[in-house]
């Protein structure tokens, strides 16, 4: 089939950026591991609050700067709905849901993650700024959605 | 303005009456989903509180179906049906019978899902996410939606091979080949939301199974819900690439491009719906790459069409006599609707597109993902680049099939329409991008999250506010009222005269449409393979590893 000279060269500088773009997404996943929160853990949705740790979920530290938040995630609010780390802390934060699907989003962070029924969720992410941060849900859940939040207190040493 | 036909008809007139049909379901959804929108962008501003105990959510669903689904779906149907009538001859009568059961399942359909909306009984949003569960009733017409385009688009699909089989050798003409495209494109997309519709959801909401695979529900969802997009784009596209070189007075730049490129849609926008789906957990993240990978190849078709039509403006624009470098530019028909309407859907599809790629990218989606910008994004695509290019069709398509004329004065305040909506997506749209940047979720009545901080600057932003957003959407609001008053005016009231259906020709010096383009069961074959590549190993996991299922939630 014929191709126009001029469009043979729009063509090669669409597909060149295409597969620049696609390089940056993959080194930046593959080599540098910077995944989709994509994790794997099933757990039986009717029995969240029986199964550790969701049966005491809340802050865990794991070493001097990382910290392992376990979040249940309901119809219309998070357990706990409040948790208080220090500056600097990292936290890993695993998120289940015991009715309906929703999300764990915290704004002006990476944190944005589905939390669908039967699977923990996962992200990590690494409070440098002391201030309240808001969590939010922003899938639709039900009548209650828009007053689905939480906050995460990071304070100074 | 375009050429009169003096004898004869432009579409079959029994062609037309079915035509018509579907632009009459098409138009009334699209004014009763304007007054859902304009009262719900309302109040999430906080503006005003919803009347007797409506719930903010149920406005939103009936929303999002009316004009994302019926009247995009009526609307497409109205212009294949009077197109192929058009290029390839009359439907022979058994074709259009069909076509009429098609239609009547899909309007029950209609009904039923809207009656269950309206009710409050399906406010599960458009995208009905298990286990939230609707009412058996609202999943019945979702079936009967989804049967009744299968059957009107099987008459459409039966009246193409027909003619093939009836014109052997020949070059099927474009308007045929496109919307065949886009049909098997439909219906390969619908096989996986019927599947969970009548698999999963139908039998969990009747009681017969207890608990549903979510996860498996959703990716189902999504394996339809990516291409659904192309399903409303491409009609857009076949206005763009065989109406608008007609009305501007030129010629189609190449006929094999054009072919091309709706091949290439058809088997790249299939396998991508895990773009949808990158920030939940049970798919891994090297599938959930491999799909981002064949999303950003539906760039290379858009590239095609951009290339094509700019190309068909300049040598047109130079045929006229324009010379230099871009005073082509200055004889396009500016003062013409029907040109201008799809021209801003063009321009607007460049941001638009844009997004998509910001979207659909494997990590930063983390960034946007569910929030407001999504609804930006949606806004210009769907709600500007198609429904511009709709509006464009309806004023001649309109005429055409009722017999009727374009009067200047509609044209005019068809050019007023066509800027309101603009300038309304432009305030509603930019603002919705904007705040999804700053964190605002999509899908939520007005809130303030207990006056957090971060909640209130969405609330104070010069721009970025919800309060621009709701501007944005009275305008928007006045605008779809206009295109409601210049429908009744073509439909019914403006004089009676012929009018001409606009389908372009290609270009002398385009070179031979090569016959391997029209071999639909290679394309058919290979757009399977591609989703059995994409789809197989990570829904067999899905089944496998699956947690115990959810029970219903009717939390609303």
């Amino acid at each position: 089939m014929h191709l126009h000279r001029y469009e043979k060269y729009w063509l090669y500088f669409g597909i060149g950026t295409l597969i620049v773009f696609l390089s940056v997404l993959g080194v930046g996943a593959f080599a540098m591991g910077q995944y989709p929160p994509s994790h794997d853990a099933v757990v039986d949705p009717l029995n969240v609050s029986e199964t550790p740790p969701f049966d005491d979920p809340g802050l865990v530290q794991i070493d001097d700067q990382t910290y392992v938040a376990n979040i249940v995630a309901m119809t219309f609010g998070y357990r706990p709905n409040v948790i208080e780390v220090p500056a600097g802390a990292t936290v890993i934060f695993e998120v289940t849901s015991e009715d309906v699907i929703h999300s764990f989003t915290i704004p002006g962070t990476n944190v944005n993650m589905m939390v669908t029924p039967g699977h923990v969720n996962q992200a990590r992410h690494t409070f440098t700024e002391p201030g309240s941060y808001l969590v939010l849900c922003n899938e639709y859940c039900g009548a209650g959605h828009h007053y689905m939040q939480m906050t995460i207190e990071v304070i100074e040493q | 303005m375009i050429a009169k036909v003096k004898a004869g008809t432009e579409v079959n007139p029994s062609d037309a009456k079915l035509s018509m049909a579907y632009i009459y379901v098409a138009f009334t959804a699209f004014l009763i989903g304007a007054i859902a929108g304009v009262v719900q962008g309302l109040q999430r501003a906080g503006f005003i509180d919803l009347p007797a105990g409506i719930n903010y959510y149920q406005v939103l669903t009936a929303h999002g179906l009316l004009l994302a689904l019926v009247f995009t779906t009526y609307f497409i149907f109205a212009f294949l049906n009077a197109g192929m009538s058009k290029t390839l001859g009359a439907f022979p009568d058994k074709y259009r019978k069909t076509g009429w059961i098609g239609f009547l399942v899909l309007t029950l359909g209609t009904v039923l899902t809207t009656i269950m909306v309206l009710l409050n009984e399906g406010t599960v949003l458009y995208t009905f996410y298990a286990p939230l569960q609707a009412h058996p009733l609202f999943y019945l017409g979702l079936t009967l939606f989804v049967v009744g385009t299968w059957v009107a688009g099987g008459a459409l699909l039966a009246h193409y091979f027909n003619w093939k089989r009836e014109n052997p050798g020949q070059l099927t003409p474009l308007f045929g080949f496109m919307t065949v495209a886009t049909i098997l494109l439909w219906i390969v997309a619908t096989i996986g939301v019927a599947a969970t519709v009548l698999l999963q959801l139908l039998p969990w909401s009747l009681g017969i199974s207890e608990r549903v695979n979510v996860l498996l529900s959703r990716t189902l969802f999504w394996y339809f819900g990516h291409p659904l997009v192309y399903f409303w784009l491409l009609p857009a596209y076949m206005a763009w690439y065989i109406v608008i070189p007609k009305i501007i007075g030129g010629r189609l730049f190449s006929d094999s491009l054009a072919r091309l490129a709706f091949i290439l849609f058809l088997l790249l926008s299939i396998p991508v719906g895990f773009h949808h789906q990158l920030m939940e957990a049970g798919i891994s993240p090297f599938w959930k790459y491999i799909q981002t990978v064949l999303t950003f190849a539906v760039v290379v078709p858009s590239l095609l069409t951009a290339f094509s039509i700019f190309a068909t403006f300049e040598i047109t624009g130079r045929a006229k006599g324009a010379t230099g470098l871009f005073s082509w530019w200055k004889k396009l028909p500016w003062n013409d609707v029907r040109f201008f309407a799809p021209f801003i859907a063009m321009l607007t599809f460049i941001p638009a597109g844009a997004g998509g790629i910001i979207n659909a990218s494997h990590q930063m989606n983390a960034v946007v993902h569910n929030t407001l910008w999504v609804v930006g994004h949606f806004h210009l695509t769907v709600g500007t680049t198609v429904l511009l290019t709709f509006f464009g069709i309806s004023y001649w398509l309109i005429p055409v099939l009722t017999g009727r004329r374009l009067t200047p004065s509609v044209n005019r305040l068809g050019m007023i329409q066509t800027i309101l909506w603009a300038v309304g997506m432009f305030f509603m749209s930019g603002a919705m991008h904007l705040l999804g940047l700053l964190g605002a979720p999509r899908r939520t009545a007005f809130t303030t999250y207990q006056d957090h901080p971060t909640a209130l600057q969405w609330l104070e932003g010069m721009f970025a506010n919800q309060a621009t957003m709701s501007i944005g959407g009275v305008i928007l609001f006045i605008a779809a009222l206009l295109m409601i008053y210049n429908v009744i005016q073509l439909a019914f009231l403006a004089p009676k005269e012929q009018t001409e259906f606009p389908i372009g020709e290609v270009s002398s010096d385009a070179s031979k449409t090569p016959p391997l383009l029209e071999n639909w069961k290679l394309w058919v074959a290979l757009a399977v393979a591609l989703i059995l590549v994409a789809y197989t190993v990570p829904l067999m996991d899905m089944i496998q590893n699956a947690p115990p299922g959810s029970p219903p939630f009717r939390p609303w």
